[in-house]
């Protein structure tokens, strides 16, 4: 079932492996733009316009993934001292810093080879200042056409017609326009359509993928196993067939492993016995990915929902790209982003998490220098503790700046967590860890 | 008897509770931590088995008439066992000073160096009575920092006098102290306790009281077997600690435990540690509800009053005291360590007295334990304090005005031993592991 081939001897999961490739591919794709004469757009993983994009054959660079990528193979550390050096502070968003510091040096891919400037910048905002900022920043080194989708936010915690007419207007007034100008191809709504489709085929996949986590024990690790598991739903591969058959793939390995009772693959192997089930809210640490992930698995305990696998789309909760309604479906997917929705719907998500998948409490990872996402983080705790009764505990990471992960100060608290949660469940004071 | 030990391995003390099966706490004892927790818990357990030898000692004599004030007596035998024990680490001291007087550099005047060590030493051991008198005040009570400040001074002067290089006998130190530090204390509690018990009779001629008698009540609470039953570790160090892991609890738990046994209407715990601050919200039966440290920086915990001690050139125990003299309180930040020792100094620069200016630092502090407190929900009645800085009365004094600002009448709780706090947590749980099955007992 598992490979264990690699040089760092970690376990992968084959599915792990032909997305692997995919990247690779798609790294490849985006390198030999300037050869191939392929547009380039950079556009962020949020509200990501991707079966859009593809309808003029234009190939896409996420600048968060180039963060992610090279926070995960210790490159980010150099960036953002490069970074810092021309002048960002050390509170900005360490993606920003990771990714102007990328650029400075010769923006390499990990094939090796330069990614090349964009020739759009698309923003679609949904939720995050920072990334506006990141992309005026890219404009004035690129000197590109830029286009911005405004999706409101959604603050009273509906989607109303009004919002949804907005964004589809804004799409077909300034969006495709600004994607035909810049890749010469005449907009086809049923390219979009047939792209919209295979979407909603794989996203069927993903979300059963993501809620098999509701057995026990769970198949799946639905924050560190989760965010390979979004991977091609929410990056360059939605609405594509490598995206089909990669989760039809994924979907019959945890088929397997819970047809065998069997818990994650983490990087060691089949997790031992799962003792404890929790609920993330908040963004991975990067640059200490595996040794943030052994944290959990070493002390048994799995995350059985997080928020950090919705950024890219909320699917459990029944949304799908949908072909009847191409552009419609667009605007209701970056509408619904988890970036995009207010306080109380984010409580409301973590409540039904933590009720659905049985978990024993919540764990916020929050990022001191994203303060979209931090922001009333600790009042979301203390009310999903109110409502669940369920205990929940706080730390503090960052995204790619290897220096703001403390292994030692985290471990600290994660172990006071555990035990406290067995304290609870114990009911009598004592916290020790049962066989 | 069966007894159950907590050990709480702190970045700055280490520190040990024994407690018997009924939870009733028989002996505490504390060490600096050094660089080596092992010997750290080795001391510090041994000093809770001798404060159990003075409380069963107490207990047998609570029967005997002839002491007018048994607790002016118990606190003279007690510091006097704590001279006995300096006078027997001094000892050790000298030899080893003496083997390492040796080599190239002294150029033939090992003799001399002998010599002038013999009376170096023969003055701070002359001088060691004063320092456990009754009454006495010490800058510390750990013998790294009382034989190093005589050393300093006494050596120092001595080596002057007899024209001999003051590095070279404080190289010969340095070494020594490293060495005699994580040397296990010598066992021998009888001979000490003996002496120490001599002493107090002595000191006390008009004692009507049969010695005899006296020293075979104190015979027998040294012959109570204790057997250890359980031990729990929790503090910074506790994955060092050589025990099996559910041996081994969080120090959250450990002071949430801890402070509820000290006042069981405790509700909110705050606990200024060496590197970390902690709020933490227990329900009415201890158990942990909530917690909150502070992340990524560790300005206004207790390191933070120690490097302010050492830029003052004062003892830790003297910067409380100091600041109650104060008449104002001046403005210092919280944020950094190094900064503040930076604006002390211009503010020293800039005239304001040292006493306003500590009242500003220990306001710093509990500014910034009360930003904690914040993030785990705020305070609720009743509030516990524990903690070694929980025994500073600058510090208490800000917390009290601040608590009262910001959460209206709470019953604070502050307890002399609050230092303690984690180890009893800890013997909590191990009495807790055995008697009520909850854990596997060794």
């Amino acid at each position: 079932m598992t490979d264990t081939t690699s040089a760092e001897e970690t376990v992968k999961e084959p599915s792990m492996i032909t997305q692997k490739h995919m990247i690779a591919a798609n790294y490849d794709r985006l390198t030999s733009a300037p050869e191939s004469g392929t547009k380039v757009v950079s556009t962020y993983v949020p509200g990501n316009l991707n079966e859009l994009i593809m309808c003029f054959d234009m190939v896409s660079n996420l600048p968060e993934i180039n963060a992610i990528n090279n926070a995960m193979r210790k490159k980010s550390g150099g960036y953002i001292t490069e970074a810092e050096k021309q002048g960002h502070s050390e509170d900005v968003c360490t993606y920003v810093k990771a990714d102007i510091g990328l650029m400075s040096k010769g923006a390499i891919a990990p094939n090796g080879k330069p990614i090349p400037p964009p020739d759009l910048l698309l923003l679609s905002y949904t939720g995050c200042f920072t990334f506006m900022k990141w992309f005026e920043l890219l404009r004035d080194e690129f000197g590109c056409e830029t286009v911005m989708l405004h999706i409101p936010y959604e603050g009273d915690g509906i989607v109303t017609e009004h919002m949804r007419d907005y964004v589809v207007k804004q799409l077909k007034d300034e969006v495709i326009p600004a994607l035909e100008r810049v890749s010469g191809v005449k907009f086809d709504i049923d390219r979009l359509r047939e792209y919209l489709r295979k979407s909603a085929a794989a996203e069927d996949d993903l979300v059963w993928v993501l809620q098999s986590a509701k057995n026990k024990p769970s198949p799946i690790d639905a924050f560190f196993g989760g965010v390979f598991y979004i991977g091609p739903a929410f990056t360059a591969f939605r609405g594509t067939d490598e995206a089909i058959e990669y989760y039809v793939q994924l979907r019959a390995e945890v088929e397997d492993r819970l047809a065998r009772g069997a818990g994650p693959i983490t990087p060691e192997g089949e997790m031992g016995p799962e003792k404890y089930r929790l609920v993330v809210e908040g963004t991975p640490n990067w640059t200490s990915f595996r040794e943030f992930w052994k944290m959990f698995y070493d002390e048994g305990a799995v995350v059985v929902a997080s928020t950090y696998t919705k950024v890219g789309g909320m699917y459990d909760f029944g949304f799908r790209h949908d072909p009847d309604r191409p552009l419609e479906s667009l605007a209701d997917y970056c509408l619904g982003c988890y970036t995009n929705r207010n306080l109380v719907q984010r409580v409301e998500i973590l409540e039904n998490y933590l009720e659905e998948y049985e978990a024993d409490g919540l764990l916020i990872n929050s990022i001191k220098s994203c303060n979209s996402f931090s922001a009333g983080q600790l009042l979301m705790m203390r009310e999903v503790e109110t409502r669940t009764g369920k205990p929940a505990a706080f730390i503090e990471t960052d995204l790619v700046d290897p220096r703001y992960f403390s292994a030692s100060n985290v471990r600290n608290r994660m172990e006071s967590y555990f035990q406290m949660i067995e304290q609870k469940r114990r009911g009598g004071g004592s916290a020790t860890v049962a066989a | 008897m069966r007894c159950f030990i907590g050990i709480d391995l702190g970045s700055t003390t280490t520190k040990a509770v024994l407690m018997d099966e009924d939870l009733g706490v028989l002996g505490r004892g504390i060490t600096n931590s050094r660089s080596n927790y092992d010997t750290a818990t080795a001391v510090a357990k041994q000093e809770a088995v001798v404060d159990t030898r003075l409380t069963l000692f107490r207990r047998g004599l609570a029967d005997d008439a002839g002491i007018p004030d048994v607790d002016d007596f118990m606190d003279r035998v007690a510091q006097y066992f704590r001279l006995e024990q300096f006078l027997e680490q001094l000892a050790d001291l000298h030899e080893t000073c003496s083997r390492f007087v040796e080599g190239g550099r002294f150029q033939n005047r090992e003799k001399e160096a002998m010599e002038t060590l013999e009376i170096i030493f023969g003055r701070i051991g002359d001088e060691a009575p004063a320092l456990y008198a009754p009454g006495a005040a010490r800058k510390s009570d750990f013998f790294r920092d009382l034989a190093g400040s005589r050393f300093m001074q006494i050596g120092g002067d001595v080596a002057k006098l007899v024209g001999l290089p003051f590095d070279l006998l404080l190289n010969v130190y340095d070494k020594s102290i490293i060495e005699v530090e994580n040397r296990p204390p010598s066992g021998d509690l009888t001979g000490k306790f003996g002496r120490a018990l001599d002493r107090v009779l002595g000191e006390m001629p008009d004692l009507d009281a049969d010695t005899k008698k006296m020293h075979a009540t104190l015979e027998k609470a040294l012959a109570q077997e204790l057997d250890e039953t359980y031990v729990v570790g929790t503090g910074y160090g506790r994955v060092t600690l050589p025990f099996p892991k559910e041996h081994i609890r969080s120090e959250i738990l450990c002071h949430g435990l801890g402070a509820h046994m000290m006042y069981s209407g405790t509700r909110t715990v705050l606990d200024i540690g060496g590197q970390d601050t902690k709020a933490i919200q227990v329900d009415p039966a201890g158990i942990v509800e909530n917690f909150q440290m502070n992340d990524r920086c560790a300005a206004g915990c207790g390191r933070y009053l120690g490097y302010i001690a050492d830029e003052m050139n004062m003892g830790l125990h003297e910067l409380g005291p100091l600041a109650m003299k104060a008449t104002k309180s001046v403005r210092i930040n919280s944020t950094c360590t190094v900064f503040a020792g930076a604006e002390l100094r211009d503010r020293l620069a800039l005239g304001e007295k040292r006493e306003d200016i500590l009242a500003g630092l220990h306001r710093a502090i509990i500014l910034r334990a009360m930003s904690i407190i914040s993030r785990s929900g705020g305070i609720r009645d009743q509030f516990t304090w524990t903690g070694g800085v929980a025994n500073n009365p600058a510090a208490a004094r800000e917390l009290e005005k601040l608590v009262r600002e910001n959460y209206g009448d709470v019953t604070i709780n502050i307890d002399p031993a609050s230092i303690y706090t984690g180890a009893l947590g800890a013997a909590t749980f191990a009495q807790r592991a055995v008697i009520n099955g909850e854990g596997a007992a060794s």
